[in-house]
């Protein structure tokens, strides 16, 4: 079995660069087009400001603790003077023609805004419907999630000085969702990985980089074993990284990635990591775990039309409406969606705020060993502001 | 005698009071490494014959590739007894599939056992850790199925069957039981791959019904990587698919020091086979005599416990443990810098006290 495969496999590979290269193969023009100019910037926003000089941003509260800590971000916002008028909508899923879908209201106020801040949504587990999460996902075409993970001083784990940038295919990959038992007692399930969404996620990770300043783009990958997949992922990256001159580009095996990260995560804090879909949803929650869990990271979820930045922390029904909760993973997400729209002054303000006053240690929340209430850590927040 | 077959047959083989075993040194570090388990063995007496098999996932050298690896299959189900290194796998498209996973899937060593535990005297950042990865070796993700549906797309099928998971849910308890474990977590994503994971889980929760005195639950696999690196200490024996037993026993190497202390084996119906939990092939310290060959000497001595032979295992691994917590002798990875040599020779000196 093993010989046959060894034979066919550079066989099919050599029928496959005699069809790529060809002109004369219209039918897979189409799919071979490049979604994208190499100068265009990929996911651009195109809010504009209103009539009275701020930006509408569309608010997803959310369920369980995330009224409090949607109010705690509107509070900051407010007090730091930043242009952006909030419009809160509700997700709860509707029944439409037999299938689970987002009310209208809810899509139309992203669309028309381009950007919406979003807090926890309960998603019931082992049901068989499709998460909330998911149909935002695909209803947006939220390709890349972008998950940054930084310690905070005053908070100590065992360890220091992480600094990492994790950015995650969003849209296909182990999440494709096709599935299916091919007689009972054996299931295939399909990790999908086309040129086109690899490109789009590379492409933007490599302009992440430059926006954020760093000089290394790492794709993480699995193409010792799944050659033709993780292999296809791969050498789309080494083709845009030929784009992208002034970034250094180089790949790393998936275990070694975990193993290394593990044992000393500092020697990524000048990279930015670029991986699909399952091995970035692993690896952005083991970061977070690298610097305290959950309630301390950010999230943006990037689109070619909308972004929607959020906290991926759970709804937490137990402490609901007791005021305990940390809105600090909601508030830095806020601060990523502000530099998204090119507020970065603002963000800089709110976010030394947050850290001063997560440093001094004095008014933080129970998740991180403090007595403050969510509206007191809040507060103390406000009065660290410029 | 009513039956042709013998009954030992699926014993490993022994003759003149000896014990074969095929050893495949690997890619790498595999060589310097295995030399030393050689010679440890020899100066310890153990009644073990080695078969050796240079198979490498390198083409080149006299014999073809493939040919050495149908050599060393042959071997290992002659003798159902190996100890192995890690083969190079290239990650070209037009390379050969992993020898690796070929083996364990031709063998049907189906269940990798991956031993996570702080090695006393070596500090790393966590404390207390003492887990065990049980990891489904020959389907999931691993399958090896894949095309490209057209230019550009291509599909990559993770087979997840009933059968196999059940067998390695069963081997998971199996193995709780009989090393006194009592708490069995079962890792999944059946929130997103709700038929295959979900297969998994259900399962393994079927499976459980059978062993009411274990403890169990199960965890996303995000989570779990969350918590291994927060709060190790909470989990006990874990049991899961393929690529996501990649995933955690490399994170939880990291946890307690990295690739060369943490010893693993692959367990099947007929055939045994004893290799570094964790599975890095070590190019980039290969020949230089940096490297640590812990891994593959308490994998070795899993396997002398295997068939029996507690004694030999016992002295090898506490000599190996003594030298590690004297900390005078250990190799760069563990922040020594003595040699491979040197730290073979400090086990084989402090055998001789015991």
């Amino acid at each position: 079995m093993l010989a046959c495969r060894s034979f066919a496999v550079p066989a099919r590979q050599c029928l496959r660069r005699a069809n790529g290269t060809s002109r004369w193969a219209p039918a897979l023009v189409q799919a071979q087009s490049r979604s994208y100019a190499s100068n265009d910037r990929v996911a651009a926003f195109n809010g504009q400001k209103g009539n009275d000089g701020k930006y509408t941003v569309t608010l997803i509260e959310g369920d369980g603790i995330g009224p409090e800590i949607a109010q705690s971000v509107k509070d900051i916002y407010s007090a730091a003077n930043v242009p952006i008028k909030w419009e809160s909508v509700d997700v709860t899923p509707r029944l439409k023609d037999g299938k689970t879908v987002i009310p209208d209201e809810a899509i139309d106020s992203v669309t028309r805004n381009y950007v919406a801040l979003k807090g926890p949504l309960a998603t019931p587990v082992g049901k068989g419907h499709v998460s909330l999460n998911l149909t935002l996902r695909r209803t947006f075409n939220l390709f890349a999630n972008v998950r940054p993970c930084k310690s905070i001083a005053g908070y100590k784990t065992p360890y220091d000085n992480v600094d990492t940038v994790l950015i995650r295919e969003n849209t296909e990959g182990e999440y494709s969702g096709i599935e299916h038992v091919v007689i009972d007692g054996v299931v295939q399930s399909i990790k999908l990985i086309t040129r086109e969404a690899s490109e789009r996620v590379l492409r933007f990770a490599f302009q992440h980089a430059q926006q954020i300043g760093r000089k290394k783009v790492r794709a993480v990958h699995k193409a010792t074993i799944m050659k033709m997949s993780d292999g296809l992922f791969l050498s789309t990256a080494r083709d845009v990284a030929k784009d992208f001159p002034d970034i250094e580009f180089d790949a790393e095996l998936l275990d070694n990635t975990c193993l290394k990260m593990v044992t000393d995560p500092t020697p990524y804090n000048d990279k930015v990591l670029v991986m699909p879909n399952l091995y970035g949803d692993i690896l952005s929650d083991m970061c977070a775990g690298l610097i305290g869990g959950l309630g301390l990271t950010p999230s943006g979820n990037i689109g070619d039309e909308c972004s929607i930045f959020e906290a991926v922390h759970g709804s937490a029904p137990d402490i609901a409406g007791k005021q305990l909760a940390n809105p600090t993973a909601l508030l830095l997400s806020s601060i990523m969606m502000l530099r998204h729209m090119g507020l970065s002054d603002h963000a800089n303000n709110i976010e030394s705020a947050i850290f001063k006053v997560l440093a001094e240690g004095r008014t933080i929340t129970g998740d991180l060993g403090g007595k403050a209430k969510t509206y007191e850590y809040a507060d103390a927040v406000i009065k660290a502001l410029k | 005698m009513a039956t042709t077959v013998n009954k030992d047959i699926f014993q490993p083989t022994k003759f003149g009071g000896k014990y074969t075993v095929t050893l495949i040194p690997g890619d790498g570090i595999g060589a310097e490494v295995s030399e030393s388990v050689k010679e440890i063995f020899k100066a310890d007496n153990v009644p073990v014959e080695w078969e050796q098999v240079d198979v490498s996932g390198f083409e080149g050298g006299t014999k073809h590739t493939e040919q050495l690896f149908r050599e060393s299959i042959a071997s290992l189900k002659r003798n159902k007894l190996g100890l192995k290194g890690i083969l190079h796998t290239p990650v070209e498209r037009s390379g050969h599939q992993s020898f690796n996973v070929a083996l364990r899937q031709e063998l049907d060593i189906y269940a990798s056992i991956v031993a996570i535990k702080n090695i006393p005297g070596y500090d790393t950042r966590h404390k207390n850790v003492d887990l065990c990865i049980i990891r489904e070796n020959t389907e999931g993700e691993y399958s090896g199925l894949e095309h490209q549906s057209v230019e550009g797309v291509v599909e990559s099928l993770k087979i997840i069957t009933r059968a196999k998971s059940e067998r390695i849910a069963k081997f998971a308890f199996a193995f709780a039981l009989a090393n006194n474990r009592a708490k069995v977590t079962c890792i999944h994503k059946a929130n997103i791959m709700k038929l295959a994971d979900g297969l998994f889980r259900n399962t393994f929760r079927k499976v459980a019904e059978d062993y009411p005195m274990l403890e169990i639950n199960d965890m996303i696999v995000d989570n779990a990587s969350m918590q291994c690196v927060s709060r190790p200490q909470q989990f006990d024996v874990m049991v899961m698919p393929n690529l996501y037993g990649g995933i955690l026993s490399n994170i939880g190497a990291g946890l307690v020091g990295g690739p060369g202390v943490v010893p693993g084996c692959n367990m099947g119906r007929d055939v045994a086979v004893f290799e570094p939990g964790c599975r890095h092939v070590g190019l980039d310290i290969k020949g230089k005599d940096q490297a640590n060959p812990t891994a593959l000497i308490l994998s070795a001595s899993m396997l002398l416990r295997h068939i029996g032979l507690d004694d030999h295992a016992n002295r090898i691994s506490q000599s190996v443990y003594r030298v590690i917590k004297e900390g005078k002798t250990r190799t760069r990875d563990m922040g020594g810098n003595s040699t491979t040599h040197e730290f073979t020779r400090a086990i084989l000196n402090e055998m001789e006290k015991v």
